[in-house]
């Protein structure tokens, strides 16, 4: 349950960010293939929220799309795990897209 | 959380000398980033420093576009460097519960304490049960029980080596919380991230769990002298932690009976052998 953790930096920023106001909505992005559940954030936000200026605010989750670029033939494709095979057979990858966990912003009143 | 000034306290971890046996209770005492909560004297900046735009009516969109883990990360870039300036090799062991870490460990310490001297930082969400048992095969060992936390974080670990101080030119082996997801996401700062596997524990852990599998620079396949009792096939696990990571390096080893040990002990002094040269202090 990292989720947790990972909850409580995201308050952690924005509280720190947000200078005392009152934050009404707050935007993350995951990548599909950080082995972050964004239900379980929801989950988390609420509670770790509470008592500070994020209470009550709205959580969008972007999610990420796990993409990657094969080294030996340069072909991009999707990828549902953190290793694949490119088409062509190649498993030497490049991931370009999925592993993000970012706090994309926030709106204040 | 702290509510005031919104820093994390990871689950308030605490940190427990086992040479000494205090615990060292203060949920707040990072001294890494300088507030102190007994008088509530902060130093954060809590100004607006970010990009706004978007103005709505009351509402102000601020763009942050910040790193979740950003915080940890900086802390272990830290610890990387409190490791490097003093020539410690520090060895960040990831497992599930039961792998055989703290056998390992003793066994380690038992046969490389005289060549090389190390310390131990022992993870576990609560006892000090491992630690005690650390502190019995000789060497200095320090418990950070993380209580609702299911894994290190780099601050904890900090916390953790301000207590152990270990020498320079030593080995600081850290055994995290017994976990296969959490720990692989938080970097300590460590060296090399050595995950334990056992082989009554299923040859698909690897494909089950890839980020610890690649994150891991060396995999330990323990329990090996219960393989005839067993239908654990080594051949596909390895193909499979291949398949996730094909750079881990992989020991086959008993920590029971001893078999493979001395190509585990080879690496480890390697390790040390290969880091920078010696720091006198």
């Amino acid at each position: 349950m990292h989720e947790l953790g990972i909850t409580r930096n995201i308050v952690s920023i924005v509280t720190e960010k947000a200078g005392g106001e009152p934050v009404r909505r707050v935007t993350i992005a995951i990548g599909k293939l950080s082995a972050v559940l964004p239900e379980a954030i929801r989950f988390c936000f609420d509670i770790v929220s509470q008592g500070t200026v994020v209470e009550g605010a709205d959580l969008e989750i972007l999610e990420i799309p796990g993409t990657a670029e094969c080294r030996t033939c340069g072909t991009h494709f999707e990828l549902e795990q953190l290793y694949g095979r490119c088409p062509c057979g190649s498993v030497d990858i490049t991931r370009l897209t999925g592993e993000e966990l970012l706090v994309k912003h926030m709106v204040i009143a | 959380m702290c509510t005031t000034c919104g820093c994390s306290d990871s689950g308030n971890p605490r940190v427990t000398n086992l040479q000494t046996g205090p615990t060292d209770k203060t949920a707040h005492s990072h001294s890494y980033h300088s507030h102190s909560h007994g008088d509530h004297d902060h130093h954060h900046e809590h100004g607006l420093d970010t990009h706004h735009d978007h103005q709505q009516g009351h509402e102000t969109t601020v763009h942050l576009e910040q790193a979740i883990l950003e915080k940890n990360d900086r802390l272990a870039e830290r610890n990387r460097e409190w490791f490097l300036d003093r020539n410690i090799v520090a060895l960040n062991l990831v497992s599930s519960p039961g792998s055989g870490k703290t056998t390992l460990l003793e066994r380690t310490i038992h046969d490389l304490k005289h060549a090389i001297p190390i310390s131990v930082i022992e993870g576990d969400q609560e006892t000090v049960f491992d630690a005690e048992r650390i502190r019995k095969a000789g060497c200095p060992v320090v418990q950070i029980n993380t209580g609702t936390g299911c894994h290190l974080e780099a601050d904890m670990l900090a916390r953790g080596m301000e207590t152990l101080q270990p020498p320079s030119n030593s080995l600081v082996l850290i055994e995290n919380v017994g976990n296969l997801v959490c720990p692989a996401l938080f970097d300590l700062g460590e060296q090399a991230k050595v995950v334990v596997f056992s082989v009554t524990e299923g040859e698909d852990k690897p494909l089950k769990y890839p980020h610890m599998f690649q994150h891991a620079s060396v995999m330990i396949l323990n329990k090996i002298d219960l393989l005839p009792h067993l239908t654990f096939d080594v051949k596909t696990c390895l193909e499979f932690a291949h398949k996730v990571n094909p750079k881990l390096q992989v020991f086959q080893l008993s920590a029971i009976t001893g078999e493979g040990l001395q190509h585990w002990y080879d690496w480890v002094t390697s390790q040390i052998k290969n880091s920078k040269k010696q720091v006198i202090r």
